[in-house]
């Protein structure tokens, strides 16, 4: 294995995971839910009275996120390679998996473990497996 | 329920993902390439997140409800079945393919990046496939089952 070390960034992942973190603490000990963003939009789909607009506000709140942190810092723009077809093919995989297994990275891979709970942690070793295992397939055997 | 508070908690959420790194899929998926050229900056995301989350569902617990008068809403699925296993799968799978999970992909349309919003698109299909496959009659709360 070897590491990259000219993209290795621990300070501000460490930093932003802080963030997440301090999100996920908020709504939990403010408002009383799980932060999990497949469970924010999922829960749209469909909407429930009394139930969409905290939901929405949320979702609000996340795509506003890149607008102001450029007051903040240099957030470094997506750079997406996948053609529109695996585009479609992987929002499909990840929209309908994350609801059958009710979470996704920020639900079970934070909130999840954070909670120690045995489902998240069997959640959350089966996605990374299975994203290390793909990514794997992809770049060298494919 | 409050829609002021869940903004903020979107903004700082989204500000987040984009400080660690991980609303950018090629340094997501270099974080998912062992094979290759291996960044583990993602690892540290998780650390710094659980470490806060950890203290705060401690200090939940001990709570009868939330700061709002709000119910905690805590997840009622305890087993280790098929349904999570293989959406886990099937997650990890797309995840792996595009470099984007649901967090990030939602935050990256604040980038106006259209791929991102084709992938959203794509992902709220995928959520509403299982809704219609998942037409069980449903119990009024049963969001209160959900893990996130």
């Amino acid at each position: 294995m070897t590491i990259d070390w000219t993209h290795f960034t621990p300070v501000s992942a460490f930093a932003g995971g802080l963030l997440i973190g301090l999100a996920a603490a908020w709504l939990i000990l403010e408002d009383g839910r799980i932060l999990g963003a497949s469970g924010l939009l999922g829960g749209l789909i469909p909407p429930r009275a009394g139930d969409w607009p905290w939901r929405a506000s949320a979702l609000a709140g996340l795509i506003a996120a890149p607008l102001v942190a450029r007051f903040l810092f240099e957030p470094a723009a997506p750079s997406i390679e996948a053609t529109a077809a695996t585009l479609v093919a992987g929002g499909l995989l990840v929209g309908f998996g994350t609801r059958l297994a009710n979470g996704c990275t920020s639900g079970h891979g934070v909130c999840g473990l954070a909670r120690l709970s045995p489902r998240s942690l069997a959640a959350t070793a089966t996605f990374m497996g299975a994203g290390f295992l793909t990514v794997f397939l992809v770049r060298h055997v494919l | 329920m409050n829609r002021v508070s869940p903004f903020f908690v979107g903004l700082l959420f989204g500000i987040g993902l984009c400080l660690s790194g991980m609303t950018n899929p090629s340094k997501v998926l270099a974080f998912l390439d062992l094979g290759g050229a291996w960044d583990p900056s993602l690892a540290f995301v998780m650390g710094g997140a659980i470490a806060i989350a950890f203290v705060a569902f401690r200090i939940a617990a001990r709570r009868a409800a939330s700061l709002s008068g709000e119910p905690f809403h805590w997840p009622t699925a305890r087993a280790i079945d098929a349904r999570l296993i293989g959406g886990s799968l099937l997650f990890g799978v797309g995840w792996g393919l595009v470099g984007l999970c649901p967090g990030p992909a939602i935050a990256d349309i604040g980038f106006l990046d259209g791929r991102a919003a084709l992938f959203v698109l794509a992902m709220a299909a995928g959520m509403a496939l299982y809704s219609g496959f998942a037409a069980v009659p449903s119990t009024p709360g049963a969001e209160v089952a959900l893990d996130g």
